[in-house]
């Protein structure tokens, strides 16, 4: 393959990977890819990066995608061939690894064939290069799967890492860094492989995980979590910037603005010819929030709390209820400047007040909070439903819902399934997407949307 | 002029200037200067993303220049301005007889003109560090503003012409990402996102900034504010705090962090409330 193609082939993949990629910066990624030294890898990555990417968040893709295009070795490297593979040899390679990542290993002097060992680039010091050769040992050992036939076989770093047994984690959080680092590599290291037989175009679609932002609410597992609730507090700012500008109207009649009118008056030799006036704030909207706290859409409510909290000073007042099948006020939770690991532990706590049966049921909810708290909405209220829609079969509750929707000035339900599912099994969607908006909400994205263009 | 012959280069220049790279801060400075573009930096707050324009401008005697960005900046605070007083005082002390173009003429000549730091940047004939810094405070038209000028690096003055710089300065802008920029900017710069440093390389920055402390102290300090920087904190400690912190305790003669000291210092880098609460349990916890 020759090299334009390699860099071709990466930026056609970072395309279909949702990272925009304009032709002008393709062409400067190519005039810097010729200032540059070839022979340190790490160089002619961040030369991509610098010149390719234009967000943060597209960093994990262009490094995923670099080292599908841009593999730091080729075969099975400059290391021996993978001899016997019984007992002691498996053993004498754990025994290396585990004394990399203590740190009381002897440094591994001129092993490293590999080229980027030593230099590491990714600012691990020293034991990084011998962590990067033992990981690829480790594949080259451990890692094959035999495949339905001969020539078939392909790598994998889960068996690489099973086969390696428990890995030390301590002493010391720099032990556990490099631990983490060892798994990383092997990784990888095994994906380089799988790469090398299949080609990267084949893996660039599986090797990419999503961005923070395109993560759905209901698929997202712990560390994903964790993720999207780092992001909220960003997101929040930036929205918040964009909503005080949105909120305040340009070109309305507000009060006179003399510093600005008296310099304006200058370039007419002091004769105010047009006055300035200060723009005027929008009046700014009520915000009921109603969420549905039970089972995979409690995450989602969740977030969409935590992110309105965030937001609060860009609105009069926020509500906010949680549901399962009873309906109780949780807006004393949601403390501003709070710890947002707690505030989410305190929202699961008082969420349980409101589950009786276990089973979410929308039509009884609905009504119990049109009875209680009808005097939460008024006219310049804007409603706001989280939720699935899955009322288990029960009555959905549609002249309660009607009512409130009614009795608020704008009305929104935020639906964390995508458009597709909609309507099947329980769903009873398309039933309230008649009485209320409804738009889809699967993703941090979406729901930035939603805030910045309807809130 | 070239600014840098090569990463490695940058890195060494950066260094000798007070300012310690990793690879992606060399290699983009480092193409900044050879492909002529501007470098936009992104990050959190204190992580070196302004002190870097200033290394780059110290490693090579150039001159900064500095357009620190906020709400409500306008075309007369960045670009340029006419000098209105000066001239009502020269039309006023003009003779009578002068006639209209006379009048014109001198009123609207270089005498009269107040350059701003972006016409400035571009006016100079040494070598010059534009820093466009915190350019997310701004509104969007400034953003328009720039994108003219960093571009071509011209500026049109409409009764003097138009202004081409004589040698290209070299453009910083900084962000906190506090609001999206425009594509159209983005497209133009190149892009370098700082993070908070690895507590290797940390240790080193430290060290070089107190260079009498002793090396357990800055360990123990930078792996504390690292497990801080991993809570959910309102405002993660930054790198000049980590390095405030050891000069605190360097001046109060604490040999080590002990819980009582950390106690009594840790408003050097924490400044909320229920950062130092949540800081507090934590490291209790420890």
């Amino acid at each position: 393959m020759a090299l334009l193609d390699r860099h071709l082939g990466l930026v056609g993949a970072l395309r279909d990977a949702g990272v925009p990629v304009a032709l002008s910066e393709d062409l400067d990624a190519l005039a810097a890819v010729r200032l540059v030294d070839w022979d340190r890898r790490e160089t002619l990555r961040e030369t991509y990066a610098a010149t390719l990417l234009k967000r943060a968040g597209h960093r994990p893709v262009l490094d995923a995608l670099f080292d599908l295009w841009f593999p730091p070795r080729v075969g099975a490297g400059a290391e021996p061939a993978p001899t016997a593979d019984d007992g002691d040899a498996v053993e004498d390679l754990r025994q290396r690894v585990a004394g990399a990542i203590t740190g009381d290993a002897v440094e591994p002097g001129g092993t490293g064939g590999t080229e980027g060992g030593g230099s590491g680039g990714s600012g691990e010091g020293g034991g990084a290069g011998g962590l990067d050769a033992l990981a690829v040992e480790a594949v080259g050992r451990l890692g094959r799967l035999s495949g339905r036939a001969p020539g078939l076989s392909t790598w994998s770093a889960y068996t690489t890492l099973r086969r390696l047994g428990d890995l030390p984690e301590g002493p010391g959080p720099d032990a556990a860094r490099r631990a983490a680092a060892f798994r990383r590599a092997v990784e990888s290291e095994a994906l380089r492989r799988v790469a090398e037989q299949k080609g990267p175009e084949r893996l660039a679609a599986s090797a990419v995980r999503a961005p923070v932002d395109r993560i759905a609410f209901t698929a997202a597992g712990t560390a994903d979590l964790a993720a999207i609730r780092r992001e909220i507090a960003p997101l929040a700012r930036r929205l918040a910037a964009r909503l005080a500008r949105d909120h305040t109207a340009r070109g309305r009649r507000g009060t006179l603005d003399v510093r600005r009118t008296v310099r304006a008056s200058m370039a007419t030799g002091g004769v105010p010819m047009s006055p300035v006036l200060r723009p005027r704030r929008e009046r700014r909207t009520d915000l009921v929030v109603l969420c549905d706290v039970s089972g995979s859409v409690a995450h989602f409510a969740r977030f969409t709390l935590l992110l309105v909290v965030a937001l609060r000073e860009q609105f009069r007042g926020v509500r906010a209820f949680a549901f399962v099948d009873d309906v109780v006020e949780v807006t004393d939770r949601l403390r501003p400047g709070g710890d947002v690991g707690e505030v989410l532990a305190d929202l699961l706590e008082a969420g349980r007040g409101a589950d009786r049966s276990g089973r979410t049921d929308y039509g009884r909810a609905l009504r119990r909070f049109a009875d209680e708290h009808a005097d939460a909405l008024g006219p310049r209220s804007t409603l706001l439903v989280l939720g699935d829609a899955r009322s288990n079969y029960a009555d959905p509750g549609l002249p309660a819902l009607r009512r409130l929707v009614a009795g608020a000035r704008r009305a929104w339900w935020l639906n964390p399934e995508p458009v597709r599912h909609w309507d099947t099994g329980d769903s009873v969607a398309a039933r309230y997407a008649e009485v209320v908006a409804m738009a889809e909400c699967r993703d941090l994205d979406q729901l930035a949307r939603f805030v910045r263009d309807h809130l | 002029m070239t600014w840098f012959a090569s990463p490695e280069d940058a890195a060494a220049r950066l260094a000798e200037a007070g300012y310690l790279p990793d690879d992606a801060t060399a290699t983009s400075a480092y193409l900044a200067g050879a492909l002529g573009k501007p470098l936009l930096v992104e990050g959190p707050a204190g992580v070196g993303k302004t002190e870097l324009a200033k290394a780059v401008a110290r490693a090579h005697g150039a001159e900064l220049v500095r357009l620190q960005c906020y709400e409500g900046l306008d075309e007369a605070r960045a670009l340029y301005e006419w000098n209105y007083r000066k001239q009502l005082l020269r039309i006023q002390a003009g003779a009578d007889a002068e006639s209209w173009t006379e009048a014109h003429d001198s009123i609207f000549s270089e005498e009269f003109l107040l350059t701003r730091p972006l016409l400035t940047a571009i006016r100079r004939t040494e070598p010059t560090v534009l820093l466009v810094d915190e350019i997310d405070k701004t509104d969007v038209e400034v953003e328009g503003l720039l994108l003219e000028v960093l571009s071509d690096f011209a500026v049109t003055v409409p009764e003097l012409g138009t202004i081409t710089a004589v040698r290209r300065p070299y453009v910083v802008l900084t962000s906190n990402a506090s609001r999206d920029l425009s594509e159209a900017v983005r497209r133009r710069c190149l892009f370098l996102h700082l993070e908070h440093p690895t507590p290797e390389r940390e240790r080193e920055i430290v060290a070089s900034h107190v260079p009498d402390a002793e090396e357990a102290l800055v360990r123990r300090v930078v792996e504390v504010v690292g497990r801080l920087r991993g809570l959910e904190l309102r405002k993660a400690p930054s790198i000049a705090e980590t390095v405030d912190w050891v000069r605190t305790l360097v001046a109060l003669g604490a040999g080590e962090l002990t819980d009582e000291t950390a106690d009594r210092t840790l408003g050097v880098v924490l400044k909320h409330a229920s950062d130092l609460d949540r800081a507090a349990r934590e490291l209790a916890r420890a």
